[in-house]
């Protein structure tokens, strides 16, 4: 409950454009960024005695996304028309799924390493195809009453996450998102880029309250206009706290009003009603008389099913038992995407100390791809070099700060490990040259000394940063215990 | 089933048909009398016939994702009641989208 005296309840409808090279319906691109109205054909514009032709590839992402969300797969699922009037829709109604969907009742389970929300498994209702619609724009050089139209976007196949009211906080919601578009990116069925409106997220909201007679539910309300995840944080912790308000001003319970429509308005960051007609929800589904229904057999879903790879949350519990990394680690690596962790078990096998593998490339490695903007497969140096730099640390050979002096060498200037080593000057200092360097030290600093000597141990590792002025091949650790051995005998 | 005047009135509204007073009443009876047709296949005893979501025994018609030309913007746009250089204009359309 976070402290609030009511509960936030919140369901998702996820909006997913699939990787098609194709539309749903017709063979017009789907690629984003055309110039208007140059990728659209009769089917998609909805000219008379056109008819479309189901995507199989669309079918099979779908497929795909609905087993990696634990969904049933009907043996059988249709085509609807679901009917409205909106210029952004060429036929007048939209090529959906209704009452057989292709997919139902699955799940996807989040969880917070750092333990801010309990492990949920958040229940997924239906996942279903249906076409995109058109865009619209407001003219508003002009000044003319007018909306542009572009119909690219039309007939685009979508697939249409919806979950139960599972999610119980802002923060949930936000895990439940990330941890969704992960599980999209690790079996490529979609690019999930809000920007470009390849993941799209609508929420229903709103709030149980305790009282002696039992729970009490605001009205539910639905919010849309979210452009990013945080929006969507914001936009569900505003609507939260604005739906106690009004429950306190009016006392107004669900079913006292019909469901409201909010949109996020990210500048004033606040929801707003927007404005509603009262028959529009009435859709008036029927089958789509152009479309088939399509089949699937119990032999092709377990094929689709086997063909889905390991998916995060298995490769996290793989990580954790065959590396023994902790849950945390497992999830920062995860969270990367499969490339960063294929190179994490690369480096891992070859220097034989995952935790030290994982610790460097969740520190250096992830800073530098960040840094640059790149990905891992851009990153100049291959797991068998940054291996071999983890064993030389690994041996003492080189200390944890040199190493990362040589690793950043091999990133500034693509050389290889030894080219590096010697550009920096790196040699072992001798053990008598590292004993005069300590000597040095001590008689330069009386206070250091004195302090150790009162059994302030910590007072040595101001020697370490002066030592490394001095000689950068200094090793830390040698010096630290070549100085305290000195003190001793003083 | 029967068909009242206040079902022809809400799905005309839902279909942008303006009907008058005097249609609304003509068109309650002669939609009521092709319901009341339809509905002669309710007497059928269906219990042993597999639901049907399709005239044709036809399942999985799929097309490959493989690209075919589209229209040029100058036929896809030649039918428009109004538009511009680009695009398909129609009456200002703001702050609606929730009505789906
Ligand atoms: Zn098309």
């Amino acid at each position: 409950m976070n402290g609030t005296p009511y509960t936030t309840v919140i369901g998702l409808e996820v909006h997913v454009q699939l990787k098609t090279r194709t539309k749903l319906f017709c063979r017009c691109s789907t690629a984003f960024g055309a110039a208007p109205n140059t990728q659209t054909c009769p089917v998609c514009i909805g000219l008379p005695g056109s008819l479309p032709v189901m995507n199989r590839q669309a079918y099979v992402l779908a497929l795909k996304t609905a087993l990696a969300l634990h969904c049933d797969i009907p043996a059988c699922t249709k085509w609807d028309r679901k009917n409205y009037f909106y210029p952004d829709l060429p036929k007048g109604y939209q090529i959906s799924q209704f009452d057989l969907p292709m997919s139902r009742d699955g799940y996807l389970d989040i969880g917070d390493p750092q333990g801010r929300f309990p492990d949920r498994r958040v229940r997924i209702l239906r996942a279903h195809l249906e076409e995109d619609a058109g865009k619209s724009m407001h003219d508003e050089v002009a000044g003319r009453a007018d909306s542009r139209i572009d119909l690219n976007r039309a007939g685009t196949p979508l697939l249409e996450i919806v979950t139960h009211p599972d999610l119980r906080s802002p923060e949930e919601t936000k895990a439940y998102l990330t941890e969704l578009k992960l599980l999209l990116s690790y079996i490529d069925v979609s690019d999930c880029n809000m920007q470009e409106g390849s993941l799209r997220v609508d929420a229903n909201v709103n709030l149980h309250l305790p009282s002696p007679s039992g729970t009490i539910a605001t009205p539910i309300v639905e919010i849309k206009n979210m452009n990013s995840f945080r929006a969507v944080e914001r936009a569900l912790a505003f609507e939260a706290a604005r739906q106690y308000q009004v429950w306190q001003e009016t006392g107004r319970k669900l079913g006292d009003v019909p469901k409201q429509t909010r949109g996020w308005d990210d500048q004033a960051q606040v929801t707003r009603a927007q404005r509603h007609k009262e028959e529009s929800s009435d859709y008036r589904y029927f089958p789509d008389p152009d479309l088939v229904p399509v089949r699937v057999t119990p032999a092709e879903i377990d094929a689709a099913r086997a063909a889905l790879g390991e998916l995060p949350a298995a490769l996290r519990d793989r990580l954790v038992t065959t590396y023994a990394l902790d849950r945390y680690d497992a999830d920062v690596l995860v969270n990367q995407g499969r490339p960063l962790v294929d190179y994490f078990e690369q480096v891992a096998a070859q220097c034989q100390d995952p935790k030290r593998a994982s610790n460097w490339i969740q520190q250096d490695v992830l800073r530098t791809l960040n840094e640059r903007g790149i990905g891992i497969a851009e990153f100049a140096v291959a797991p068998p070099v940054l291996a071999e730099l983890l064993r030389m640390v690994g041996s003492g050979t080189l200390d944890t700060m040199r190493g990362r002096q040589v690793l950043q060498q091999m990133v500034d200037t693509g050389s290889d490990l030894a080219t590096a080593i010697a550009a920096l000057g790196i040699t072992e200092m001798s053990d008598e040259a590292l004993v005069t360097l300590c000597r040095e030290l001590l008689a330069a600093n009386p206070k250091i000394v004195a302090d150790v000597k009162n059994g302030k141990q910590q007072a040595l590792g101001a020697l370490i940063g002066q030592a490394r002025k001095r000689n950068p091949n200094a090793d830390p650790t040698r010096v630290r215990k070549v100085c305290a051995e000195l003190i001793e005998e003083m | 089933m029967s068909l009242t005047r206040a079902d022809v009135e809400k799905v005309s509204l839902l279909a942008r048909l303006a009907l008058t007073p005097d249609e609304l009443d003509a068109l309650t009876v002669q939609l009521g009398e092709i319901i009341r047709y339809v509905q002669q296949l309710g007497e059928l005893d269906t219990r042993d016939v597999q639901p049907l979501s399709h005239a044709m025994d036809l399942t999985n018609v799929f097309a490959d994702d493989t690209l075919l030309p589209s229209l040029d913007r100058e036929q896809a746009l030649a039918n428009a009641p109004k538009r511009d250089a680009e695009c398909y204009r129609v009456p200002a359309m703001l702050g609606d989208e929730s009505s789906r």
